[in-house]
């Protein structure tokens, strides 16, 4: 091991993967590597007892009840959102929407926004935010769940979506962006925070800044961004921003739309049904306040609390007297530590002959796609599957990304922290296999 | 190397992966039907030319992984000169190798298609292989619905 990795504030690796003991399993008879982690991350053990001791010990459902255990789990539920608060840098729990992933926070967002706002019972009618003629700009490595809920309200109002170009290396063009907003119809900035493709960090804070300028709203997409690093809504001035939860160390089914108060209490609501509302009749129905306006039906309670646990065990890694210090604290050895793994990667993948790594912008987080000359991406994922290794093969949900790159898809390698540079030397070897069994001119003098 | 693996990547298969047959566009085919994976976004265009029921060219182009690479080359090669109803059994007989799992039974009639059966195995990777034969049954159903308007 390099070093530079026995840096003093260093996490303490082999005491973190004891508390992800899914990454001691076998996978096709070998030693599990999972480097999907941009799928989906591993959960710590601490998650899945927070959710067992909940179901064991707490469960009720939410904001409903009088009795006992009701109290109970409404008191760890209410925890958790401000944990989140504290996790994104919100001005107030109220600012947290819980959602069921990253996608239905976007759709949220795009549908309020094209939908009229008309408190029901009143004669009044508010125009949709967007409208005939106006534009959405999104970004040409966005995420499927980042483009389609915004043609879907184009298609309802009449809007056009425009696509912010990218640079061969992966990085957002930020002349071409500033010249597409300088239309005056801009609405609506769409940018997602870390590319789950490319791995690119884009400057969102600069982004969102020119958007605001030029008076568009922007939404950020933060699957990939929270997982990786210390996000602070306010900083960055973003006025939506995603999560999605099960990519966090948090159970499946989970996800966090922040939204700025303001812009929240000016929506029209989402889902109608209970708990969103404060009283109903045939007549009127008023609607209950933010968050819970958002927040119809029953929440996914059991997630919720697990991913208050995560956050508290993510803290955990760290060292300080408020949640938020500790936070900061283990946010900066987790970027120390994967960006040791991702240059680590980065360096070793690039000195395979024929690979081509797609997505080379620096300080890129740890998500390294590849391709090879003369083999299908799917092809390697079944063969590096066959070494107990697992990576992503296919256009991960960016197709306009991957008709830009020019290839029909990618194989991708995924970090987390919890990963080793062991691991990574078994997908060089992995990939050396692969190119063993399809190029046969590939010389076996090239390997390590 | 995983034993299994050697199974599915059979030299066949990566010879025609390497070197595909009949992978061109036909000028003037009878029918053409466009096959696509959503799960990893591959292609294909079955290229079909028919006379009097027989398959007299096929061709495809596209791309994909190794398996349905190989799998459209091979196709290629026992269609042509079939009937179209015979090309539809071998289809069926194609898919039901590749969809039964643990089978070990031989299958004669299919010849070449044969080395292919590894993919069984590979739940996520059937798809691959049968993509250009359900693309092929769209080009000889366009074919039929043709004939029937004639
Ligand atoms: C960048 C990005 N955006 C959005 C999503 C969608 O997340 P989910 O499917 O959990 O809603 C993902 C996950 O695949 C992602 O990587």
């Amino acid at each position: 091991m390099s070093a530079s990795l026995t840096h003093r504030k260093q996490l303490d690796i082999a005491k973190i993967r004891n508390d992800f003991e899914i990454l001691s399993e076998n996978a096709n008879g070998r030693p599990l590597v999972y480097l999907d982690n941009a799928a989906t991350s591993q959960k710590p053990r601490q998650v899945l007892e927070a959710v067992d001791a909940f179901y064991l010990h707490a469960n009720a459902n939410v904001h409903r009840g009088v009795h006992f255990l009701s109290q109970k789990a409404t008191t760890k539920y209410d925890a958790a959102r401000e944990k989140i608060q504290t996790l994104l840098g919100a001005r107030g729990p109220e600012e947290i929407i819980l959602t069921k992933g990253c996608t239905e926070g976007i759709n949220l967002v795009a549908t309020c926004m094209s939908s009229p706002n008309s408190p029901l019972g009143s004669s009044e009618r508010r125009q949709p935010y967007l409208g005939v003629g106006d534009e959405i700009l999104l970004s040409n490595m966005e995420h499927h769940s980042n483009i389609v809920p915004w043609q879907l309200a184009a298609t309802r109002v009449g809007a056009t979506v425009k696509v912010i170009p990218i640079t061969d290396s992966g990085e957002i063009d930020l002349d071409a962006y500033r010249a597409l907003l300088k239309s005056g119809k801009v609405k609506v900035v769409g940018i997602v925070h870390v590319s789950n493709s490319l791995g690119t960090v884009n400057p969102v804070r600069e982004m969102a800044r020119l958007a605001h300028e030029a008076g568009a709203i922007v939404i950020v997409d933060g699957a990939q961004g929270g997982p990786h690093l210390r996000v602070n809504v306010q900083d960055l001035d973003a006025d939506f921003y995603t999560l999605s939860c099960h990519k966090l160390y948090a159970p499946t089914g989970v996800g966090v739309l922040y939204g700025k108060k303001q812009l929240l209490e000016g929506f029209p609501p989402y889902h109608g049904g209970g708990d969103m509302v404060r009283t109903v009749s045939f007549e009127e129905t008023t609607f209950a306040p933010l968050p819970a306006k958002f927040e119809a039906g029953t929440p996914n309670v059991a997630g919720v609390i697990g991913l208050g646990a995560a956050i508290d065990y993510l803290a955990s890694l760290g060292a300080g007297e408020t949640l938020a210090a500790r936070l900061d604290s283990a946010f900066e050895k987790i970027h120390a530590r994967e960006r040791e793994l991702t240059e680590y990667a980065m360096g070793r993948m690039a000195e395979i002959p024929g690979l081509r790594l797609t997505g080379t912008a620096p300080g890129k987080a740890g998500i390294i796609s590849f391709v090879l000359e003369s083999v299908h991406p799917h092809d390697i994922g079944t063969i590096l599957d066959g070494e107990g290794i697992a990576i992503r093969a296919g256009h991960h949900c960016c197709m306009p990304l991957m008709a830009r790159l020019g290839v029909p898809a990618t194989a991708r390698a995924s970090l987390a922290f919890y990963n080793t540079t062991e691991e990574i030397d078994a997908l060089v070897q992995g990939v050396y296999k692969v190119k063993d069994m399809f190029d046969r001119e590939a010389a076996p003098a090239a390997r390590r | 190397m995983n034993s299994d693996l050697r199974e599915l990547y059979q030299e066949v298969i990566l010879d025609h992966n390497r070197s595909p047959r009949n992978r061109k566009r036909l000028d003037q085919p009878t029918s053409q039907a466009e096959g696509h994976n959503p799960l990893c976004g591959d292609n294909v265009t079955v290229y079909l030319h028919s006379d009097g029921g027989m398959v007299t060219d096929v061709a495809f182009e596209g791309n994909g992984c190794a398996i349905s690479t190989a799998s459209a080359s091979l196709m290629t090669e026992a269609v042509k000169g079939k009937s179209l109803a015979e090309a539809e059994s071998l289809f069926r007989e194609f898919q039901k190798m590749v969809t039964t799992p643990g089978e070990d039974a031989s299958h004669p009639e299919l010849g070449d298609l044969e080395v292919l059966a590894g993919v069984r195995d590979y739940p996520v990777r059937i798809k691959c292989a049968t993509l250009p034969w359900h693309t092929l049954h769209a080009a000889i159903s366009g074919v039929n619905e043709k004939v029937s308007t004639e």
